[in-house]
């Protein structure tokens, strides 16, 4: 007898019992999909965050005031006020070699209105070089200069989903909206960065760094001249380590730091091993329910299996009782078992894919969007682990049947 | 040609054992058609599973063909029972859920051959099927359905015909009708019959009726011109006491 052969008595078999062949291959299609999408989606979660941290521009190292470690106990960073805009322009200006560019930020949340609408968002207080340190890109008008910093000019560089948020799309340069209940000149809109994430970077309004602390801020920064962070470029990914060094010197000098640091300076690397930690955990959680599923998937995949074969226990006596050897009846098992398994595989995958696609495209915490990446691994994990399941639990009892005599097999009870 | 020598099939049931075939001594040559007949639990069936190949003996030696069964493996056996033997069963055994037509073709299926459904029409149609091809056993009368299991036995074109008490779960008139067949088979192509039956009416259409009574053979009688024959009772000689007693016992079992 052929393979051909084989299948064709699988399928024709199959056919005879839709509703049976319907509930093994469900079993098959909820483990393969759950595995598939939920992979999917943790892995989306990874790659948006990887995007996000590499967006934010090339050779960056964070400094931000504050220790991670003080006295023993954790204190977030920026807790402390330590780092000053005198800071900043102290790292440009000492001639380190390894540091190509700095650009000082304040941050405060902020209130911007413009006609009827508003939005409560970020408002970012930089000078000139954020644009470039940062990757930013000025879509129509122009970018903060140095002398918006130094007069302390209330314009303001928006974000390109403030066009929608804010001005219903209609072109803002030249407007005036209100920050706080200060009026800024919008002069800019930047490109759109995109890959969303937490904090979208699309959502910010960009002013100049000194009327931040001089018009909007509250509490210890108000007239200050503290910084929340400043970013700076290394002149070459090779030169990280050695940028990190000369900029702890300077600020050790600078601060007179004898034992501990009253700063923390990360690199861009930093942030992303400490992301792809926070989502490989998050990445193993969905893995781990998924794999419940799987194997709930699978129980159920072995339950009916197991029922329908002893079920057929009398049409495997009947068969035997016209010719077929003990090969003949493995072969058709095996195949029927092929055939759904590869079947429900296939419909899982699909149905995996597009669950992922419907999760990613849910918005989750409100800006936050993944695009979930169906990878080839879990398509194969779940298809391997549900057909050895099918096979096995289908072949074996039917072995059982086959290795009776056919009588047995027919007054089988 | 069938030959048994001093065939036993014992069960054990815990403690007890039963000897189902209890030394079972037998030859039926090609072309005879032989009923078996003998009261319930006399181990008729076990026989017919035996001679058919769907069963093993515990102990004796049966040749079919001149060749030991026992030394037979799984294809062997399988080849037996797709080829040489079609069995008929009381209980019909067609896969459910499934047509007529592709019920036929299954033996075929394992015999390897590839036109098979001329052959499978052409068996529906000699027992008078040949309008039933796509009903499925469900939608058959049990007449219908037991007249599907004799062409299943006869696509492969076996020599021998095995039937467990064909006619046993029909009423007279479709029993009649398959006793038709199975005269037609035997006279026309010179198959050989075995069948078991309670009925001392169709035991009475065979040539010759073997006689079986707790696992062993008790008697062994040729009927002479079977088709003269109207009914066992007149025919019998005082000997044959015994086989009408369990044949009568048989039939208002
Ligand atoms: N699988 C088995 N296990 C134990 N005992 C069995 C088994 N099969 C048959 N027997 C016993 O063997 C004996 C012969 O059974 P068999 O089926 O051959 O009888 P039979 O002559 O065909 O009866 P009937 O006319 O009722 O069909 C019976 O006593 C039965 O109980
Ligand atoms: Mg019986």
């Amino acid at each position: 007898m052929t393979i051909i052969e084989s299948i064709r008595i699988a399928l024709r078999s199959l056919s005879a019992n839709k509703l049976r062949s319907a509930l093994t291959m469900l079993g098959i299609i909820i483990g393969v999909a759950a595995v598939i999408s939920l992979m999917g989606i943790g892995r989306g979660a990874q790659q948006a965050i990887d995007r996000q941290i590499n967006s934010m521009g090339t050779n960056l190292i964070f400094v931000s005031p504050g220790s991670i470690n003080q006295g023993g106990v954790r204190s977030g960073q920026g807790t402390a006020q330590t780092l000053t805009y005198d800071d900043a322009v102290a790292l440009a200006t000492s001639g380190l070699s390894a540091v190509a560019a700095v650009a000082p930020e304040v941050r405060t949340f902020g209130q911007a209105v413009y006609m009827g609408n508003n939005v409560n968002t970020q408002i970012v207080g930089v000078t000139p070089e954020y644009e470039t340190v940062r990757n930013y890109r000025v879509q129509s008008g122009e970018f903060i200069s140095a002398g918006n910093v130094t007069a302390r000019s209330t314009v303001a560089v928006v974000g390109a989903n403030i066009v929608t948020t804010l001005f219903n799309g209609e072109d803002p340069i030249g407007q005036t909206i209100r920050i706080n209940n200060v009026g800024f000149k919008v002069i800019g809109v930047l490109e759109a960065k995109g890959g969303g994430g937490f904090g979208n970077q699309d959502d910010q309004i960009l002013v100049p760094l000194t009327t931040v602390n001089t018009r909007l801020q509250r509490g210890n920064f108000r007239g200050s001249n503290l910084v929340s962070q400043i970013s700076v470029q290394a002149t070459d990914a090779s030169q990280m380590d050695l940028a990190i060094q000369q900029i702890s010197e300077v600020l050790r000098e600078r601060h007179k730091i004898r034992f501990e640091d009253d700063f923390t300076v990360r690199s861009q690397q930093d942030l992303l091993e400490t992301a792809t930690q926070v989502t490989g955990i998050l990445t193993l959680f969905l893995g781990g329910v998924a794999g419940i599923s799987l194997l709930v998937g699978g129980i159920g995949i072995m339950n009916i299996m197991l029922v329908s074969v002893t079920e057929r226990t009398r049409e495997i006596g009947i068969r035997k009782a016209i010719g077929a050897t003990r090969g003949n009846i493995l072969a058709q098992f095996l195949t029927e078992a092929m055939v759904l398994s590869v079947f429900g595989g296939f419909i899982g995958v699909g149905l995996g894919a597009v669950m992922a696609r419907v999760i990613s495209a849910a918005p989750l915490g409100g800006t936050l969007v993944l695009n979930s990446v169906v990878g080839l691994d879990s398509v194969l994990l779940a298809t391997i682990f549900a057909t050895a399941v099918g096979l096995f639990f289908g072949i074996y009892p039917a072995y059982r049947a086959a290795s009776l005599n056919p009588i047995d097999a027919l007054r089988y009870e | 040609m069938i030959e048994l020598e001093n065939v036993y099939k014992i069960y054990r049931m815990g403690d007890s054992e039963v000897h189902a075939l209890d030394g079972v001594s037998l030859k039926i040559e090609a072309g005879e058609w032989v009923a078996i007949v003998g009261p319930s639990g006399s181990g008729k069936s076990t026989l017919m599973n035996v001679i058919g190949c769907l069963d093993q003996p515990t102990a004796g030696s049966y040749k079919l063909d001149g060749v030991e069964v026992a030394r037979m493996n799984d294809r062997d056996l399988a080849r037996v029972r797709n080829r040489k033997i079609g069995f008929v069963f009381q209980t019909f055994n067609l896969l459910p859920r499934t047509t007529a037509l592709a019920n036929v073709e299954l033996p075929l299926i394992y015999a390897g051959v590839r036109d098979r459904r001329p052959r499978a029409v052409e068996a529906l149609e000699r027992v008078g099927l040949g309008d039933r091809l796509h009903h499925k056993p469900n939608e058959l009368s049990g007449g219908q359905q037991q007249r599907v299991a004799i062409a299943r036995a006869l696509v492969t074109n076996p020599a021998i015909i095995l039937a467990d008490e064909p006619t046993g779960n029909l009423d007279s008139k479709s029993g009649a009708e398959i006793m038709e067949l199975f005269h037609q088979m035997h006279t026309q192509q010179g198959l050989t019959i075995v069948m078991v039956t309670h009925d001392p009416d169709i035991a009475a259409q065979c040539e010759r009726v073997i006689h079986i009574r707790d696992g062993k053979i008790i008697g062994d009688e040729h009927n002479g011109d079977r088709r003269k024959v109207p009914g066992i009772a007149e025919q019998m000689k005082p000997s044959d006491s015994v086989i009408l007693e369990s044949v009568a016992a048989g039939a208002t079992r």
